[in-house]
């Protein structure tokens, strides 16, 4: 009772939450109703005891993806009449993008009603809570059978972020930087001379 | 524990509970077995940071209200709770309100999983090391979401700062962490501090083993991520006035300020349990286990504390670049270096923990 | 190895942990400030704090309206009203100062020819509201009447240097 009282809270939440997303005038709500909507789905993941997961997506996602959006959605200069000129102009690709999505989401639907089950019992997938802890499960999973496409996912997040940075970084010539090793290297004798001056003579 | 709950209730009150009903009342004493006494400490170590740090610069401190001043923060509160709210004209009003709370809800949820004792923790996850790291990297949110909403510049810019730097050092705290748990095996922190028993000449924790650079690590990014001196430019009064809290007054400051200290005495608690041993006293040594557990928890938590107050009479702030360089170029090779070579380490002395 | 010692000291923090044993030492220094409200420091006899009007000893007003202070106030935070007194004398009538508007200059001291108007020894007076800080004759007589022992000896310690 409980279970189907608390899936159905954060279920609703969730898709509530999604569609004030998109529809919020206030890109800055937007970002908080994302931030709801991955809470939310974290709670589903619970309720899956997938807690793992659920706090993975908690720290990666909300602590720092939609951090960043946030980031850069606050410092944003929108000019909504601007926005709104686009709108015509983009609404049949749009219109196009949303409709095959919703097709393909219509056929996952009804192509998983009209097929056989995947496994007659799902919850055999999942070793029982008390033999093995998620996490365990996961990375027993993940460091064996799937080792190799996981070192591969990490290679291709490692090839992304180089070409982020490679794309973005401009060296510009001529800029003052502070150079800590220079500064922890200089000795006492880099910086002055200790000259004896002879009254009446000067430095000569 | 619902058995235990619903006898209870029927020896001391004479009714009878159905069991979840017991449960949720369980759960709610717990509750407030936990916040209550913590609001009484967050009361205290404002008075003793500030005590500690007069000391240290040759002063008094707080000495009017109460014997030595005791119940300054108390009058603080009192002063704060009949000042007025001031809500600015253009602020984002549901935001500007809802960034306070924030903040302190997050501060006090991580509580729910630090065990003061051997079972006594209100929810003994099986990923509690990544619920405290969760809720802090939501504490973000509290500091960008008030500095958003004030509209005002200098709020604006404290945000700003408060995000990118407390992002930064997550990275190293993450990876701080992996260390810890590779060593002990379990993502439980009451697993955690039981892994640190008699970890090397009969000293319980792992800041006696080659881990102490990492504590040092989490320590300072514990620092950064709570904005405590040196890295309190978010509020860095001398430069953004007082950064994302200019625009608040009253309970919404109170709550912030609170919120505040609860993280820092969470950040003081996550290093006891982390590096010190938790509740198991500093030596595997019989006469000492005779000492509640508890004792031993607070009495890390308090030296914590000292060293945190210790700090901040210590050093100036940091200019934003080099905190930026401390964390990334700094930190963060040397914790990922560190996993590296725990990992090297448990692998070819075969001390993989099961 | 002046190399090798300098890394050392880099990464053992050296530097770090000697200022934290130097501030952890002075903890146990004896304080530098004084316990304050129930210990106070010394005041000059000049010390311009709150402002009282004296009278004399036999309870006559010392103030005779010149108006000398409100003249030469430079925050202009006096304001006197004169009229003659049922005896013939010249008196005021009104004597307001507003405290939040005073520089504690002591100008009004200074052109008082009378030694009516004085700037006491005490500076404790915070108030909880800006209405108690509009002192008004009656709130300065009186703390003429209360200060009077203080500022009489001030006066006198003074009165050499004039």
């Amino acid at each position: 009772m409980i279970y189907a009282l608390c899936f159905y809270l954060f279920a609703t939440i969730t898709v509530f939450s999604a569609i004030m997303v998109i529809s919020s005038r206030n890109p800055v709500h937007s970002v908080l109703y994302l931030i709801l909507a991955f809470f939310n789905s974290a709670g589903l993941f619970i309720l899956l005891g997938a807690e793992f997961i659920a706090m993975i997506l908690v720290i990666v996602y909300v602590g720092a993806v939609a951090v960043l959006f946030m980031f850069v959605v606050m410092m944003l200069d929108i000019d909504y009449s601007e926005l709104r000129k686009g709108f015509q102009k983009y609404l049949p690709i749009g219109g196009l993008i949303g409709l095959i999505l919703l097709a393909e989401l219509l056929l996952v639907g009804f192509g998983w009603g009209l097929g056989g089950p995947v496994t007659t019992d799902p919850a055999t997938a999942i070793p029982a809570l008390n033999e093995m802890s998620n996490t365990e499960a996961i990375g027993s999973l993940l460091y064996t059978k799937y080792a190799f496409l996981f070192q591969m996912a990490g290679l291709i997040l490692l090839v992304a972020m180089i070409g982020a940075i490679v794309l973005t970084h401009r060296a510009r010539p001529g800029v003052k930087k502070q150079n800590i090793n220079d500064q922890v290297k200089r000795r006492r004798g880099d910086a002055y001379d200790i000259v004896k001056v002879k009254p009446g003579q000067g430095l000569g | 524990m619902a058995d235990l709950l619903v006898e209870f209730f029927q020896w001391g009150f004479g009714v009878t509970l159905v069991p979840w009903l017991a449960i949720i009342l369980g759960i709610v004493v717990g509750i407030l077995a936990i916040v209550l006494p913590l609001l009484l400490v967050v009361a205290m170590s404002v008075y003793m940071d500030r005590k500690v740090w007069a000391a240290m610069q040759m002063r008094r401190g707080p000495n009017v209200v109460g014997p030595w001043g005791l119940m300054q923060s108390f009058a603080d509160g009192l002063k704060l709770f009949l000042k007025e709210t001031i809500i600015p004209a253009s602020a984002n009003k549901f935001i500007f309100l809802l960034a306070p709370a924030l903040t302190f809800i997050l501060a006090l949820v991580g509580w729910a999983v630090i065990p003061f004792d051997a079972g006594m923790v209100l929810a003994d996850l099986n990923v509690g090391i990544l619920y405290i790291f969760a809720i802090s990297s939501l504490g973000v949110y509290g500091i960008i979401l008030s500095g958003w909403a004030s509209n005002s510049r200098y709020a604006f810019l404290g945000a700003l700062r408060s995000s990118a730097q407390m992002v930064s050092y997550e990275v190293s705290m993450g990876f701080v962490l992996v260390t810890v748990l590779m060593c002990a095996g379990s993502l439980n922190l009451s697993e955690i501090v039981l892994a640190q028993k008699d970890t090397f000449l009969g000293v319980n924790g792992y800041w006696f083993t080659p881990l102490f650079p990492m504590m040092v690590i989490f320590f300072i990014s514990a620092l950064a991520e709570t904005n405590r001196p040196p890295f309190d430019l978010p509020e860095a009064e001398a430069e953004i006035v007082a950064g994302y809290q200019v625009e608040y007054s009253s309970m919404a400051f109170a709550l912030f300020f609170l919120g505040e200290y609860a993280n820092i005495i969470l950040m003081c608690a996550m290093t006891s349990i982390l590096f010190l041993g938790g509740w198991l006293p500093p030596f595997d040594w019989e006469p000492l286990y005779l000492i509640p557990g508890w004792i031993w928890f607070f009495g890390k938590i308090f030296f914590m504390f000292f060293v945190f107050a210790w700090v901040k009479a210590t050093v100036p702030r940091y200019r934003y670049d080099q905190l930026m360089r401390l964390g990334w170029k700094v930190f963060l090779p040397i914790s990922l270096l560190w996993v590296v070579l725990t990992g090297l380490f448990l692998l070819l002395t075969d001390k993989i923990p099961a | 190895m002046t190399l090798l010692k300098h890394a050392a000291r880099t990464f053992l923090l050296s530097e770090f942990v000697k200022a934290m044993w130097l501030t952890f030492r002075y903890m146990f220094r004896p304080k530098a400030t004084i316990n304050y409200p129930y210990e106070k420091g010394p005041l000059s006899p000049r010390f311009r704090g709150e402002h009282a009007l004296r009278r004399y000893e036999n309870g006559e007003e010392r103030c005779i309206a010149c108006k000398l202070c409100e003249a030469i106030c430079p925050a202009q935070a006096i304001v006197i009203e004169a009229a003659v007194a049922d005896d013939g004398s010249r008196r005021t009538t009104r004597y307001d100062i507003d405290m939040t508007k005073c520089i504690y200059c002591g100008f009004c001291e200074e052109a008082c020819p009378v030694e009516a108007i004085v700037e006491g020894p005490n500076f404790e007076f915070a108030t909880e509201t800006r209405e108690e800080l509009f002192y008004n004759k009656e709130k300065l007589l009186k703390n003429g009447d209360m200060w009077e022992q203080e500022i009489a000896t001030n006066l006198k310690l003074d009165a050499p240097y004039r």
